[in-house]
């Protein structure tokens, strides 16, 4: 079996976002692989420890940075990585194109992507992914099993949870909740070095963005952080109540 | 025209719906504002429908008795193509954005997700939505345009007012659809029944995190100045995957998105993944042992100290 884990490269949450003459700056920020696709990627390499006739192949869309981001998966783990290089600014349902067509090249069974994209703030490259692979699709996962080709598991929705069912080839996205990602240990980021990594340019998969973004702004909402010391309970509790009636005048 | 898919549950258009119905209004554009009804016995829903709309298309089918996003993606796409819509609205529910990359695929169309401001520009299709989401005090917005025959939005709950329904009801075509088998199977459901308001409608909101230390504690705690002041109760990740509370309680990046008048953040530290979900509340309030939690860092009132004595006094002021 071939699993498929999709990754992408965006800004550390603790950093600040920069924005230059109306579009972001990522130059001298530092970049990190999207918490959510970590969890994919550890799901993948649990399923090979279970079937270890399994290949993980990670891939990455984007500028030539994003190798560092697809080294740090092989050093976690994974066997191989694909990066199909483009500097171009694709939206979701874009690169879901390129996404679909490197699993039919590499006849993967099973594609793992985040349940959102931090940078897009996007839900949409796991579903639109399976649509173009006409696959079957499973989002938000917080546990799977894997039984021959049937994959079992529970996932969100509007309203709870749902216990499902799914026969591969499938898509499913990730989340937080469903495994505790791995760390990569110095011999085996001594090793990833030598892992393959293949590069293939945009080019060749004739892919073009859908949407065009135009000007991006930073908002920063100003609080009045009117914080209170609580040694004194009910002074502390009568002062806040007080200011949200008479100050606020939220109650 | 432009195509608008009606979320409902229990009966009831939801009130993304209405803020999806002015949000077309606002925006208006060549041919009827349609209104879509998916589901299994859904009269009532259509009827509700009808006083919002132009024309309200019914698809009553036991096969859409309940949610799955190859069959609503089908649906939707097959009435887009057949009804020649140009923008076609969705819901920023989990599910509504889980289904409508599919519907952008099957039509070839730019996917706008989460709009917050939607306007027509000659032929192109402008859009606000707010991006970089899981930050602790800034986001950013972006502006971006989509130039095609047709295009699929999603539009971000609260984002628009709601619609005022008319007193005449449009008239009501049922649909002919040619659904594809289910390839997902549900075996089981963990839906919880709240007869709370729901957090995205509701004006206050009671959120409690780990520090509120138990779920009885949870219960006597947020439930109880939840109840005091006619709020409803929401609850973090880490409290939900202990089983305190219910997954629909959840407010974060991978729960609810939420923005009341008050927020009550008890005993939540502020991980970035709960800030987005609530971040753009007008008042924050937290209560919190830990002077440096980051959620003060975003808090317009607070109280530093033990949860477990403060909140009670809250309480005892309020019923005074």
């Amino acid at each position: 079996m071939r699993i498929l884990s999709v990754l992408r490269q965006v800004l550390d949450a603790e950093e600040s976002v920069r924005v230059k003459e109306g579009s972001i700056d990522l130059s001298s920020s530092k970049l990190v692989v999207d918490t959510m696709d970590e969890y994919g990627i550890e799901e993948a390499l649990r399923l090979r420890d279970v079937s270890p006739d399994t290949e993980v192949v990670v891939l990455a869309i984007g500028p030539a940075r994003c190798e560092e981001a697809l080294r740090t998966a092989l050093a976690i783990g994974a066997d191989r990585a694909v990066l199909v290089e483009t500097t171009e600014p694709l939206d979701a349902i874009a690169v879901s194109n390129v996404v679909a067509q490197v699993a039919r090249k590499e006849e993967a069974d099973l594609i793992f992507c985040g349940g959102q994209q931090a940078d897009w703030d996007s839900q949409a490259l796991g579903a639109a992914t399976a649509e173009r692979l006409n696959w079957p699709q499973a989002t938000w996962t917080t546990a799977l099993t894997l039984e021959g080709r049937n994959l079992t598991g529970t996932h969100d929705v509007d309203e709870g949870s749902e216990s499902f069912s799914v026969a591969l080839p499938a898509v499913i996205t990730t989340q937080q909740g469903l495994n505790d990602p791995r760390y990569p240990t110095l011999p085996n980021i001594m090793k990833a070095k030598k892992k393959e990594l293949r590069r293939e340019p945009l080019e060749s998969f004739n892919v073009s963005a859908k949407l065009k973004l135009i000007h991006s702004e930073v908002q920063v909402k100003e609080r009045l952080h009117n914080i209170l010391d609580g040694k004194d309970v009910t002074m502390a509790a009568e002062q806040l109540v007080d200011l949200l009636r008479n100050e606020a005048k939220a109650l | 025209m432009i195509l608008i898919v009606v979320e409902h549950s229990n009966g009831k258009l939801g009130k993304s719906t209405y803020e999806m119905t002015q949000a077309a209004r606002d925006l208006g554009g060549e041919g009827p504002l349609t209104l879509l009804v998916l589901g299994s016995n859904v009269a009532p829903v259509a009827a509700q429908a009808a006083l919002l709309a132009d024309q309200v298309l019914v698809a009553d089918l036991p096969a859409l008795d309940h949610y799955d996003p190859e069959l609503w993606a089908h649906a939707v796409a097959q009435i887009a193509t057949e009804g020649e819509a140009h923008t076609i609205l969705i819901g920023g529910s989990r599910s509504g954005r889980e289904y409508s990359p599919r519907v952008a695929v099957k039509l070839d169309a730019p996917l706008i997700e989460d709009a917050i401001s939607l306007r027509r520009k000659d032929d192109t299709l402008e859009a606000e939505h707010y991006t970089f989401l899981a930050r602790v005090t800034e986001r950013v917005q972006a502006r971006v345009q989509a130039q095609a025959p047709r295009v699929v939005v999603t539009v971000k709950p609260g984002a628009f007012s709601t619609a005022k329904p008319g007193t005449e009801p449009a008239e009501q075509y049922d649909v002919e659809l040619t659904l594809p088998q289910r390839r997902v199977t549900v075996t089981a459901k963990n839906t919880v029944k709240n007869t709370r308001i729901s957090l995205e409608d509701a004006d206050l909101i009671v959120a409690g995190g780990r520090g509120v230390g138990s779920a009885e504690s949870f219960t006597q705690l947020i439930e109880g100045l939840a109840d005091q002041i006619g709020a409803a109760v929401g609850a973090t990740r880490a409290v939900v995957d202990t089983g305190w509370r219910p997954y629909a309680e959840q407010v974060g990046q991978t729960g609810k998105t939420v923005q009341p008048r008050v927020y009550f953040a008890v005993g939540i530290s502020g991980a970035v993944q709960h800030l987005s979900g609530m971040n753009k509340s007008k008042f924050i309030v937290a209560i919190n042992k830990d002077p440096e939690a980051p959620i003060f860092k975003i808090s317009d009132y607070g109280i530093v100290g033990d949860v477990k004595a403060i909140v009670p006094a809250i309480i005892d002021k309020l019923r005074r």
